[in-house]
This record gives C-alpha cells, structure tokens and sequence, in this order.
C-alpha cells in the first residue's frame, strides 16, 4: 500500500482503466498478500468442490433467482455471516496491534493500514453483519409469523438481497484492489473531502453503501407493505405478534432514515466528483451539516438494528417460559416511542462539537427518556419470566446473557447522555466500550439466540445443544473480557482509534481484551462448528414443525416449511393465533386449493451485478464503463418489466402430496 | 370500511377540480406577489410564499392523493402526520443545532481578519458573517 506516495490527482487519467494502475495492487504488501493467497485457495476449493458435485444448477435455480423470501432470509444469515468473519478478522488484528504497541512500541501495523482496518470493521458490522442479519431474521420469520405466503413484492426482496451482496462485494475488493477508506466508519469530512482522502478508499465507502442502502431502502417498503396488505384475515394490528411489531418500527425508521444517509452521501460523492463545497469551509460550505445529517440517520440505524432483536427476545421469553409475553400492549407502545424518540437524539453523538448548553441539554434528557421504554421492555422480559416454567434453553441463555449484558450497556449511555460528562468520555474507549455493549450484548446475542431459536424451522432439526452452550459461554465470558477493560482504558483517557500508546501502565487492560478476543474467536468457531455437526447428525436432531411449544403462526407450518408457508388460509381471532389452534386440536382440512405463487427470476441479480461494475468503474473513474453498466442497469430494468410470465398455480394434488410428505416426515 | 373507501380511491371529478382550482390559486398568488412587484417587507414576502407553498402540499396530499382518516383503516393519514412529524424534526432541528454551533464557535471574521484586528472576540456576534449564515455567498 504505497498509495501515500500516489497522488492520484498528479498521475494520468487513462481513458480505459480510469486512475487504476499496477501501483494500487498491494503486492508488496504480505499481509495482504497472505490473505489473497488464502482466500483464492479458499474459493478454488469451493469451486472445485461444487463442480464435483454438481451444484451450480440448484444454487443458480434454487437459491439465487429465488423470489421465496424464506430462501431469501436464509442468504442474508449467510451474507452476514460471512461478513461477520471478516469484520472479526478486523477485530483481531486490532486487539493484537493495541496489545503489542506500547511505550514506543510500534506493532506490526502502520498507521494507514489500522486507520483502514477500523474503518472496515466498523462499516462492515454495521452494514454488512448487522444489517444482514436483521434483514434475514425480518425475512424469515415476519411474513410466517402474519399467516402471508410471501413478502408483498418478492421479486424486489431478491433484488434487495442482491444489492446488499453487492456493497459487500465493493468493500472486499477494496482489499485487493486499491485501499480502502481510513476515515472511521462515517467518513466525517474534512477528511473525506477529496483534499485529504484523494484515493479511492472513501469512493470504496460512497458507492458500496449507496448500492447497499438502494437494497436496504427497498427491503423496508417491501416489509411495511406486507405487515400492512398482507396478513392472514382476521388478524388485527393489536394481533401480531410482537416481533412483527418491531419489524413494523424498524422498517418505519428504514424508509424515514435511509434516504437522509443517501442525500447525505450524495453531496459528499459531488463534493469529491465534481468539486462543490456542501461539506468543505470555502464557499459557504460547512463541515458540521455532514455531522448533523449522518447522525439524523445514524442513531435512527442503532434503533433499526435493535427493535428487531428486542422483538426477537420478547418471541423467545414468552415461548421458553410457557406464559403469554407480560404486557404485550406496553410492549407494542414502547416500541412506538422509542421509534419516534430515536429521532430526536441525534446530536448527542457529537456534544462536543460545539453546541451550546442550551442544545445540549435539550438532547441529553431526550436521550435519557429513551431509556424509559426500554426499561419498561426489560421489565416486560423479567415478568414475563417471573412464574413461568423457564426451559434453560440455548436461546434462553442468550435472552438472559442479553438482558444483564444489555443493561450494563443501557445504564453506561445514560451515563454518556450527560453532557459534561460526554466531555471527558468523548472519542474514548468508554465509548466504544459502551456501543459494543449494546450492539454485541443486543444484537449479535440477538442474532444467535434467533438462529438457535428459528433454526429448527429453517431446516427441519434443531442445532446440537452441547455445542450451542459452549458457544455461548465462550462468547459470554469473551464479551466480558474484552469490553470491561476497555471502560477502566477510557475512564483513564485511552482514545480510540489509536494504533499505539505510550503509558505503559495501559498495556495491562488491551492485553485481557486481547485474551476476551481469543474466548469469542472460540466461541464463533464452536457456533459454527455446532452448525456443522448438527447438519451431520440431522437425523437423530430432527423434530417436528413446533419443536419448543411456540405460540406464534410461524410455528403451525411444517418444518421446513413448504414454498407456500400455509397450505390453506388461516383465519386469525386475536393474540398467539397458534396456542389457541393447538388448544383447539386444530388439523388442516384435506381439501386443498391450487396455490397463487411468484415465479422465481434473474432479474435482480443481473441488475445488482451491473450496479458493481457501476460502483467499481466509479471509484476507478472508467468514465465509459461507468456509462455502459449504468445503460446496462436500465435496459435489464426496463427489460424485466416486459416479462409478463411472474406467476404461476401449485395444482391442489401436488400440495396434497407435498402435505402428505410434511405429515410423514 | 375499506371496500367503500376503495371505491373513491380516485377520487370525483368534483374533488379533483376543487383541488385544482385551489392549486391553481396557490400558485397564481405568490407569482403574482413578486411579477406585480408589491411594496412589502421581504421577510414576510418569503414567509407568505413559504406559507401558501406549505397549504399547497396540503391541498395535493388530500385531494390528488386522497389522504384521510378512512383510508387503509387510517394507516394512510397516520403514516402522513409521522412523515410529517420527523421532517418537521429534522429541518427544525437541523436550523436550530446548526444556528447553535455557529453562534457558538465564533468563527474568523473575514473582515476583521483583513482589517488586521484578530478573530472575533466581540461577545456580540454578527450572523450575517458566519459560514452558512452568509447570504451574499449562500443566498442564491
């Protein structure tokens, strides 16, 4: 990475290859080099091995022009995943970098190179992991859960999930290919701005979430559209169940903070194109609007990744405790409150910045009030466990491991919600000590506990638990070691971001956050390889389509379920429809209808493979490869909309045979 | 419900003239206000413009887009006042933090620079020359 000696502004423009040359591939870099070697050898043996077993058909016909949005589902958790190993390999190389660099030690990473990693990891968590993750979890469970045979517009939900892949895509080749940003993850200008950051690395960022965020944006209409056009009849909006609640919220908060971040990012992306002054100080212009704005939508985000997850632990709490959830409607009204309050805290990420105390104050107490209705959730989970006959399952460990863990990290905003105090903790390792609380304790607490909980569902047998309680403790104990110490590290003045130190009084704390690394490193590895074992050993774990004694419709189709979800229409008379169907003895009736269904199509990834040839060619200023995919992307468009074949009839025979397999299985 | 408000979803001829004619008035004032070139205070020239422009989106959402309290069990209207409600925060909001910052950090006066009399120290601080706030830059 030699780029500080590139001037990309000095050298030539090439008409065909933009500002790329032979000096942006990294090959001197054996870092780098090592992971290339690793991951070409990783995807020749995928390749070889898929060619073997001839699975290019079923995964091009299956799983990628697929417009069943539980397939759908499943991709995202496997996107995130994947993401999820590359945003922790940042990780590590951050934990082993603090742990070694102190009292004038340097580590083994310059200084442009950890400014790239934190600036990976971070963006990669949050919209590659997280967002996959609740996306996939929204997709899976939410149209089940509303008794719906799909989303409303399926064939967007591909579209949506391929586009998302394609962000994904532009931030790894950013690896290989170039740099990437070293900005932190929201690319605060000045030094975004094309005078301080003139490589490539910031138009990596732009154009990998401008393509993400067209996904993510389309994905939150979709989900509304069906929670509003969608649901079995019968079911009223105080019927659904609360994880459809959340999912409501969150995709309110998607469509309503999401444009912003695409406005926001537009006027940097012309700023850097074309040479306006929106976020530099000549001209009028003014750095701090960008600060504004990308907080507008960046604490909404924190909201969208975490009402899914509460809806995730308030499905788990009741079904584990064998109780109806504890105030399912201050539950539903706090979840409307926190939606309307998340967008009225922004400016606390930035009460340094030169508010008055005025301002400050106003959002201070804003941000605590926030912490209202989510106490009267957290009380909500306890009482809900209060008498119950709590089953100690895997995903009822994560649900408490969440609430303790999720509460330390509530109360340790709070704290940061006081102005003054912000102003000793500002840009501290407090502070990330605290957003890491909130997002692993909630969110990927949440995530494993949705994957052990809705696994069964997915696939028909449930995960091995002797693995599933090892990954959680490794992971528990990990989160702990790593993020405690980082509290003390801020509370003494450790900055973030640093990649060196010289108190070596410091050393101490990074190198148990080091070890807490090692403990989640070991935790992921038994997750995933619970997951193996489990797929190997599936027939001794299969289990029936309500393996934990559920209350929601999700639970009353087979396991898997079959591409139709229900095979006949279920009319809905209030709250936990399922119990009440299990109570009644409820048998689906043998005479079935040909069911309507979405034909699958290739439309979306087509379109969201010339959006990265887009995305690429301008970052690289190819101005005429820019055009050409850009034309691309309107005639598959414009081509799709030509293709009346979108649907088609299950005959009632074959959904007979279908449910006769389900019911033997 | 939803059936007998589905029928209407478009709209009468009468509606949709009576949200016509209103826009057409909407729009005929305020040009009318500038080309005839009234004496009046600028200030409350922009504001009245504001004004009519914001009843205009009023007019278009109920007539043309037919929003009310019936439609789609009142998900509709509902969905309006909270688009409304977090526009209403993020402009309002934006002006009010972005004001702040600049009253605050009393930026380098470009005219006292020149004039050799250091950054402004004065208590008093001048809007009009603050970045944003400058209207001979910003202002077109």
């Amino acid at each position: 990475m030699a780029n500080d000696a590139i001037n990309p502004y000095l050298g030539p423009v090439s008409p065909i290859f933009g500002r790329l040359t032979w000096d942006w591939i990294p090959y001197h870099e054996p870092i780098l080099i090592g992971t290339f070697a690793g991951v070409a050898l990783g995807g020749l043996v995928v390749l070889a091995l898929m060619t073997k077993f001839r699975l290019w058909g079923p995964l091009w016909r299956d799983w990628v022009t697929t417009v069943d949005h539980k397939k759908i589902g499943i991709m995202y958790m496997v996107l995130g995943f994947i993401m999820f190993v590359r945003g922790f390999a940042d990780a590590i190389m951050m934990r082993a970098q603090q742990a070694l660099a102190a009292g004038g030690a340097e580590g083994y990473l310059p200084p442009h190179h950890f400014d790239q990693v934190f600036t990976a990891h971070g963006v990669i968590m949050i919209f590659f992991v997280a967002m996959a993750f609740i996306t996939g979890i929204m997709n899976f469970v939410m149209p089940t859960q509303i008794g719906a045979r799909d989303v409303a517009f399926p064939f967007l939900n591909n579209f949506s999930f391929w586009m998302t892949v394609a962000g994904a895509l532009l931030v790894n080749i950013s690896l290989f290919i170039g740099e990437f940003a070293r900005v932190g993850w929201l690319a605060f200008p000045p030094l975004s701005g094309k005078d301080f950051s003139p490589g490539p690395g910031v138009d990596y960022y732009i154009w990998a979430l401008q393509i993400a965020g067209v996904g993510t944006t389309l994905s939150g209409i979709n989900m509304i559209t069906t929670i509003f056009k969608m649901r079995a009849p019968g079911m009223k909006l105080f019927d659904m169940p609360v994880f459809t609640w959340t999912t409501l919220c969150a995709n309110f908060l998607i469509v309503a903070a999401f444009p912003v971040l695409t406005a926001t990012l537009a006027l940097l992306t012309l700023d850097r194109y074309v040479g306006t002054h929106f976020f530099t100080n000549d001209l009028g212009g003014n750095p701090m609007m960008y600060i504004n704005l990308i907080w507008i939508w960046g604490h909404p985000e924190v909201y969208i990744l975490i009402l899914p997850i509460f809806g995730v632990f308030a499905e788990i709490a009741q079904t584990f405790s064998g109780k109806p959830l504890f105030g399912y409607k201050t539950m539903v009204w706090a979840t409307i409150s926190i939606m309307i309050l998340s967008f009225l805290v922004w400016l606390h990420h930035f009460f340094t910045m030169g508010s008055g105390a005025n301002v400050n104050t106003f959002f201070g107490i804003a941000t605590m009030i926030i912490a209202v209705p989510t106490g009267v959730k957290v009380f909500n989970w306890l009482f809900t466990m209060y008498k119950g006959h709590v089953r100690f399952e895997v995903p009822m460990m994560w649900t408490i491991a969440f609430i303790i863990t999720f509460t330390i990290g509530g109360m340790s905003g709070v704290m940061l919600a006081i102005p003054p105090v912000d102003f000793q903790l500002h840009n501290t390792l407090f502070l990330v000590a605290h957003f890491h609380n909130v997002a692993i304790g909630g969110v990927v607490f949440g995530v494993y506990a949705a994957v052990a909980f809705w696994w069964p569902k997915a696939f028909g047998f449930k995960l091995d638990d002797r693995w599933g309680h090892r990954s959680f403790w490794l992971w528990v104990i990990g989160f702990y070691l790593a993020f405690m110490p980082l509290y003390a590290l801020g509370l003494m003045g450790a900055t973030r971001r640093v990649n060196a130190y010289l108190d070596i009084g410091w050393q101490i704390y990074f190198v148990v956050a080091a070890v807490g690394v090692v403990f989640i490193l070991a935790g992921i590895l038994c997750g995933f390889y619970g997951m193996f074992y489990s797929v190997m050993h599936r027939k001794e774990l299969a289990c029936g389509p309500d393996p934990w004694n559920a209350r929601t419709l999700d639970w009353a189709t087979s396991s898997p379920p079959a591409p139709y979800n229900f095979p006949q229409t279920i009319h809905v008379r209030g709250l936990d429809e399922f119990w009440r169907m299990k109570k009644e003895g409820f048998k689906w009736s043998t005479h079935y209808q040909p069911i309507h269904m979405p034909h699958y199509t290739a439309a979306g990834v087509l379109l969201a493979a010339a959006s990265l040839v887009f995305g690429f060619a301008m970052v690289w200023w190819m101005w005429w490869l820019a055009a050409l995919s850009f034309v691309a992307i309107l005639v598959i468009a414009i081509g799709h909309t030509f293709n009346y074949n979108r649907d088609y009839y299950i005959p009632a025979e074959e959904v007979a045979e279908i449910e006769a397999k389900g019911a033997a299985a | 419900m939803s059936d007998h408000s589905n029928a209407h979803s478009h709209g009468t001829m009468n509606q949709l003239m009576t949200g016509f004619a209103m826009a057409v008035v909407l729009t005929l004032v305020p040009f009318a206000l500038v080309m005839s070139g009234v004496e009046m205070d600028r200030t409350l020239l922009i504001g009245i413009i504001m004004g009519l422009g914001g009843v205009q989106v009023i007019v278009h959402l109920v007539y043309f887009l037919h929003v009310n309290s019936k439609v789609e069990q009142g998900w509709t209207l509902t969905a309006t006042i909270f688009a409304v409600v977090i526009l209403g925060i993020v402009l309002a909001g934006s002006l009010w933090v972005m004001h702040n910052m600049n009253a605050n950090m009393l930026p380098m006066d470009h005219d006292a620079l020149m004039g050799g009399q250091g950054i402004g120290l004065s208590p008093e601080v001048d809007h009009s020359n603050m970045p944003g706030m400058d209207h001979s830059t910003t202002g077109n």
